[in-house]
């Protein structure tokens, strides 16, 4: 296991930051010196685009960019770089996927099969993509406590018409993990695929894509402790050469001609129009190199290990409400009885704690867990049981007195 | 100036107790819905005016305690009084969350909300209700 002591010493936000006790990470993480360096580094040392010139820092630059394909792949267990396509970040991802199946992969009357779990960027592109192809969005039941229920799922393929499963690796309000595998297995076995957002998995669990056996997986940068504006979208290799990009442009096509033919490159490169955000994917490797460094077992066990100290801790104070009692991967939901969400996150602001207060992006889900907004604790490497338990005796004092004066 | 005691008194009574919510189903009420784009701050708010004069507001939905007792507060303030004499309000009060110079006078209770304006992220919760009650005013004005 690591040092988060040592961990700490990373990650500049924390040195610059002594009293700001950051518990949001699952809106975006912290990044190591080596990410913001590696951005540096790009600008100062060899700002040059990719794939376009014939001349040193031009070839060094695309050979960076197109390493990092190498990296991810194995940092997720994928075996060949070019099922790695850059994205603009998870939303982009999750879209492109959605978009080919409403376009060609999905046709009337199929079932596009997913929960009231997803994130906003993981349910509205298949809004559309139903309505595009004339297809049905059905939702798995879940348990009473949102958990997975894998009886109840496999049950939803007796009806015959599933063609894509879609699913987080762990929900970004109750810090479930789902069994991928199990899913995935089930999935295939009546014919359907899988598409899977890793937004909040890739961060904080191990994963092999290979092993989980999934169709897709998408995921972002800058919850990986990498800068903004980059992202993946693993797939595998004779479904991405199936897709259509979503957008036109250079360095996607290999040859145009004025009737109108375009010539795409192949995969991954035909995804990947107009200049990427460099900078973003130079500093994802390092991000990626940082947590494989880490170890991802280790960054998962104390993920958990953290996770499971803050719902004890929460447990015992009366004044408390856990909605994911069970959460493994970093992220507690939670209310304080008779204080509305908002007001007691400004209130913690005031006491130099941040987190996110309201629906996290992911609306549906206060159908099930039956409160309209709560507050959320996301955890990363870099948080110590230290910040938890002086959060935990700020929680303790917090009456709604205090959280009204905060703005008086 | 009100004292932080007295604010906070003022707060919780309209939060927790609030005098004008509730569920308007009166067909001659007009309403209008005002969410937050960025919290759960979701709001309806409904109005009955004659000749002029406002003669009922309620409102209904979820609201912070900002949200709650901001429109609960103007909601009693504004009963009975003319457009004009609502408009005068509602400005002086945008002005004074805006920390720009207004009309104490005017606000009675309001006036818990003085220093509103030294919490940007908290703002938007202070108006939610009160823009509704401006775009009410508009509706049967236009």
């Amino acid at each position: 296991m690591f040092d988060v002591n040592e961990v700490r010493k990373d990650f500049p936000m924390i040195q610059n930051n002594k009293d700001l006790i950051y518990f949001d990470s699952g809106a975006t993480s912290f990044k190591p010196k080596c990410v913001i360096d590696a951005v540096m580094d790009y600008y100062t040392l060899y700002n040059s685009n990719i794939h376009r010139g014939d001349y040193d820092i031009s070839v060094k630059v695309s050979k960076e960019y197109d390493d990092t394909r190498k990296t991810i792949a194995r940092f997720i267990g994928a075996d060949d770089p070019r099922c790695i396509v850059f994205t603009s970040g998870s939303t982009s991802a999750l879209n492109l996927v959605a978009y080919n199946f409403g376009n060609s992969f999905l046709k009337q009357g199929d079932v596009i099969l997913t929960s009231q779990v997803e994130h906003a960027s993981n349910i509205l592109p298949w809004f559309k993509a139903a309505e595009k192809a004339k297809a049905k969005i059905e939702y798995v039941p879940l348990n009473a406590d949102a958990t997975f229920d894998l009886k109840k799922y496999e049950d939803c393929f007796a009806q015959g018409n599933i063609k894509v499963v879609v699913l987080p690796h762990v929900s970004n309000v109750m810090g479930y993990i789902y069994p991928v595998k199990k899913i995935a297995e089930i999935a295939h076995a009546h014919g359907a695929l899988v598409s899977i957002d890793g937004a909040q998995g890739v961060p904080h669990v191990k994963v092999d894509v290979k092993d989980l056996d999934i169709d897709f997986l998408s995921f972002s940068s800058h919850k990986m402790l990498g800068p903004a504006g980059a992202g993946v979208l693993y797939g595998k290799y004779d479904l991405l050469d199936r897709m259509e990009p979503l957008m036109y442009g250079g360095d996607s096509n290999a040859r145009f001609y004025n009737d109108g033919t375009i010539i795409l490159k192949g995969v991954p490169e035909k995804f990947e129009s107009g200049t990427p955000c460099i900078e973003g994917v130079l500093g994802m490797n390092e991000a990626a190199r940082y947590l494989m460094d880490l170890g991802m077992e280790n960054v998962e066990e104390y993920g958990r290990y953290l996770t499971r100290y803050f719902i004890e801790k929460l447990e015992k104070l009366d004044n408390v409400e856990i909605y994911n009692p069970r959460s493994e991967a970093g992220i507690v939901s939670f209310n304080l009885k008779g204080i509305f969400a908002q007001d007691a996150a400004s209130y913690f602001n005031k006491c130099g704690v941040a987190l996110r207060s309201g629906t996290h992006c992911a609306k549906l889900i206060h159908n099930i867990i039956n409160v309209t907004e709560s507050l959320r604790a996301t955890f990363n490497v870099y948080n110590t049981t230290e910040e938890i338990d002086r959060f935990v005796e700020i929680i303790r004092d917090t009456t709604i007195e205090k959280c009204v004066d905060s703005i008086l | 100036m009100m004292d932080r005691e007295f604010k906070r008194i003022i707060l919780l009574d309209h939060y927790n107790n609030p005098n004008n919510k509730k569920l308007v189903e009166d067909e001659r009420y007009k309403s209008v819905h005002n969410a937050s784009e960025s919290c759960i701050d979701d709001l309806t708010v409904y109005m009955l005016a004659q000749d002029g004069v406002i003669k009922d507001l309620q409102f209904s939905g979820i609201g912070c305690t900002i949200s709650t007792a901001s429109t609960d507060i103007m909601c009693d303030l504004l009963k009975n009084k003319t457009f004009d004499e609502a408009r005068n309000i509602l400005a002086n009060y945008s002005n004074m969350v805006a920390d720009k110079p207004f009309d104490e006078d005017v606000l009675e209770e309001a006036n818990a909300f003085d220093t509103l304006y030294q919490q940007a992220n908290r703002i938007k919760c202070g108006t939610i209700g009160i823009h509704a009650i401006e775009e009410l005013i508009d509706e049967y004005t236009k």
